[in-house]
């Protein structure tokens, strides 16, 4: 048993180190969830991608570098200790593409993907509705068969990035009931459309902090093509679910960003806080070997991986993990700045440019997207653990 | 990189997991709870049959180590078991022994590999004023800054929490060696002891975990499986988080260890508060979850209970090994 890299992995990590040192903004990006800050960041997401580091782990053909599960550890952990801007295309390398190298067929493959690591199209998330959040199976938006396509009408809401982004996917009912939706989760499909398609409203939402970090959608017969449609018609929920179930845990979030995360935190604490403050003390201990928890963990799913094994439902403990890591951290951070502490990101005396400000506001997010913790906590006790399903 | 047990480790595992269970470790617990060490010692041939303490012991003296893996690998199962005896406190010893070096590895390191030596060791330095289960024990050393000694006899047991753990104030005795080696070997010594209480409480919580999901399956209330209880279900999925999350913590400080890395400090006491933190919470988890059952002393699971409490006190407490954690 080791933790130690090839010298090939060593020199792909120097190589990103190299490059992100002399690329990297000085001064943070203004939030991504400003429209300021959204075209900041795709033009990174530009710059990124040139030097073919936007999609490290997707398939050379596609902008990618074909690096393994442990090479993307590594550049991750690389990239945030660069203190490299957050990902506004996130939403499509994340959940998209690994449904998209799943399921997509070579000409979806080849016409999305690489306008999505170039940052040129970025996506957003259509999933929930306002009577479906995590019971979303019982979603409602409509998909109706059309000549060539389908005209897909609803509403989708807390679609995170869909304020400013291009185009977003997302699950719609096109069985019809008392046929093949005998229950919920069947007949529905998984699509993709343009946020200024024909029919589509977009009405921006402002999170907690008054960002449009997500938006509401009104769909009143949009048109999608065929070629739109990812996998069958009718197995929405199996693709949009198969997501690299295994592995979304991991990549929504990637150890690096706690990692370097948590380093901030001490050189913070060594520089600012009381030593006789142990209570203060003992939480950024807390937020160091979790960080490293979470790393090693992916370390040993990383390398189980590649030994051949599969990780399964264990994403879930990944999801609740971090995200709950992501909260302490930053309220650790907010005590230590006393006073500074409850200033906006968009103040002009916010500590580290308003670095723990934002992180704080997005760190709360965190158990409540990509599955509700309380929905992986059932995951977990039910998959995991094997006890019995019963009344959420 | 290899960041997970091999074959090999995994099937060293699985045959003490089978020995120990056809070796109804309880009825143990429970004789050597009252004093009757016979059937622990018994075992702990077994254990060393198997070559556990081996694989603290080097070479040179009949041993088949320094590992740390797969001491950790052992003493996970041996946790998982809840087996009695000064086990994390023997292989410290060896430690000790090993890093000292003189005449006293070569008297003592072969009948610890063998098994037939079972020590305590007391590190006075280290804040503990006990050595675990002296009377049971074939030798006892005591550090008290730069000198050891090897102990005449043990105070009256002092009852622990958990019965099972006969702690004693070690009395009197002969100056085996002195000078800063002493000391340095201590903190070696003191170093595995947390990893290996670490290995020992993982172990400890997976089990508990394990008979709690059982009975959380089986136990009807209100016509159904209170498994099925979104409360008992997430109670469970947390306490499961937390061990799957100790446990790389585990075997990367062993790892660390077993390279000389200058973090393995650090790695240690990461592993060790967060190991034992995971044991506390699922031995918490066990006992609301069987409810009154759990709270008696007759249920078997009581052995596993009990002894989550002192692992987390024993060989680094919560606050040193944070503070230990962020020492530069």
């Amino acid at each position: 048993m080791d933790l130690d890299f090839t010298a090939e992995e060593e020199a792909f990590r120097a190589e990103a180190r190299a490059w992100l040192a002399t690329r990297v903004p000085a001064a943070p990006l203004p939030s991504l969830e400003t429209a300021e800050g959204f075209s900041a960041h795709r033009e990174w997401e530009r710059t990124l991608s040139a030097d073919r580091w936007s999609v490290v782990s997707w398939p050379e053909r596609y902008g990618g570098r074909g690096a393994s599960v442990l090479e993307w550890l590594i550049f991750e952990e690389e990239y945030y200790a660069a203190g490299a801007p957050g990902r506004v295309s996130q939403n499509g390398i994340n959940l998209l593409a690994p449904t998209l190298l799943e399921y997509g067929t070579d000409e979806q493959l080849a016409r999305i993907l690489p306008p999505m690591a170039s940052g040129e199209v970025i996506w957003a998330q259509a999933w929930s509705e306002p009577e479906s959040g995590s019971d979303l199976a019982s979603l409602r938006s409509t998909a109706v068969r059309t000549d060539g396509g389908w005209l897909v009408s609803g509403q989708k809401t807390w679609s995170s990035r869909a304020a400013f982004a291009d185009r977003a996917f997302g699950l719609f009912r096109s069985g019809r009931s008392g046929t093949e939706a005998t229950k919920p989760h069947h007949g529905l499909t998984y699509l993709m459309f343009p946020l200024d398609a024909y029919g589509v409203t977009v009405r921006p939402i402002g999170r907690l902090d008054g960002k449009p970090a997500f938006a509401e959608l009104f769909l009143d017969n949009v048109f999608v093509p065929d070629r739109d449609v990812i996998g069958e018609p009718g197995q929405g929920w199996r693709v949009a679910m198969s997501t690299a179930g295994d592995e979304r845990g991991l990549t929504l979030r990637s150890p690096g960003r706690f990692t370097a995360a948590a380093d901030r935190l001490t050189a913070l604490w060594r520089s600012s806080a009381d030593p006789s403050d142990t209570a203060l003390r003992d939480r950024v201990a807390d937020a160091v070997i979790g960080a490293r928890a979470y790393r090693l963990f992916a370390y040993a799913g990383a390398s189980r991986t590649a030994a051949g094994e599969t990780i399964g439902a264990g994403s879930s403990l990944n999801k609740v993990f971090w995200s709950e890591l992501d909260i302490a951290l930053h309220e650790t951070a907010l005590d230590l700045l006393g006073p500074y502490g409850e200033l906006s990101d968009t103040a002009g005396e916010a500590p580290a440019h308003g670095r723990w400000a934002e992180g704080y506001t997005f760190s709360l997010a965190g158990p409540i997207y990509a599955g509700t913790n309380e929905i992986q906590r059932d995951i977990i006790a039910e998959r995991l653990l094997g006890l019995p399903k019963g009344r959420r | 990189m290899r960041f997970h047990l091999d074959d090999e480790q995994r099937a060293f595992a699985l045959s003490l997991d089978g020995m120990l269970t056809a070796a109804g470790t309880p009825a143990v617990v429970r004789a050597w709870t009252a004093g009757d060490t016979a059937p622990g010692r018994a075992l702990w041939s077994r254990l060393a049959e198997a070559g556990v303490f081996a694989l603290a012991v080097p070479k040179q003296h009949d041993g088949l180590g320094p590992l740390p893996v797969e001491l950790t690998v052992a003493f996970t199962e041996m946790g998982r078991h809840a087996v009695p005896g000064p086990l994390v406190e023997t292989v410290a010893v060896a430690a000790f022994l090993d890093r000292l070096g003189d005449e006293a590895a070569a008297a003592w390191l072969p009948g610890i590999a063998s098994g037939r030596t079972a020590a305590s060791l007391c590190l006075l330095s280290d804040d503990s004023p006990y050595a675990l289960d002296a009377h049971a024990a074939d030798a006892v050393f005591v550090v008290e800054g730069d000198t050891v000694r090897l102990a005449a006899a043990a105070g009256p047991v002092q009852p622990s929490a958990d019965p099972a753990r006969r702690p004693a104030r070690p009395l009197g005795g002969t100056v085996l060696a002195h000078g800063p080696e002493v000391a340095a070997a201590a903190a070696h010594a003191a170093g595995v002891a947390a990893l290996m209480t670490a290995a020992q409480a993982l172990g400890l919580g997976r089990t508990l975990l394990a008979r709690t999901v059982e009975y959380a399956r089986q136990r009807t209330q209100f016509g159904v499986a209170i498994g099925s209880f979104q409360t008992v279900k997430h109670r469970l999925a947390d306490t499961l988080i937390a061990l799957e999350f100790s446990q790389p913590l585990v075997q990367a400080a062993a790892v660390a260890l077993a390279a000389r890395d200058p973090e393995s400090d650090r790695a240690i006491a990461a592993a060790k508060v967060t190991a034992c933190e995971a044991a506390c919470a699922a031995a918490r988890a066990a006992l609301q979850i069987h409810g009154a059952l759990g709270y008696t002393e007759e249920f078997d699971l009581s052995l596993w209970i009990r002894k989550a409490r002192p692992l987390r006190s024993a060989w680094g407490t919560p606050a040193a090994c944070r503070a230990r954690v962020l020492t530069p």
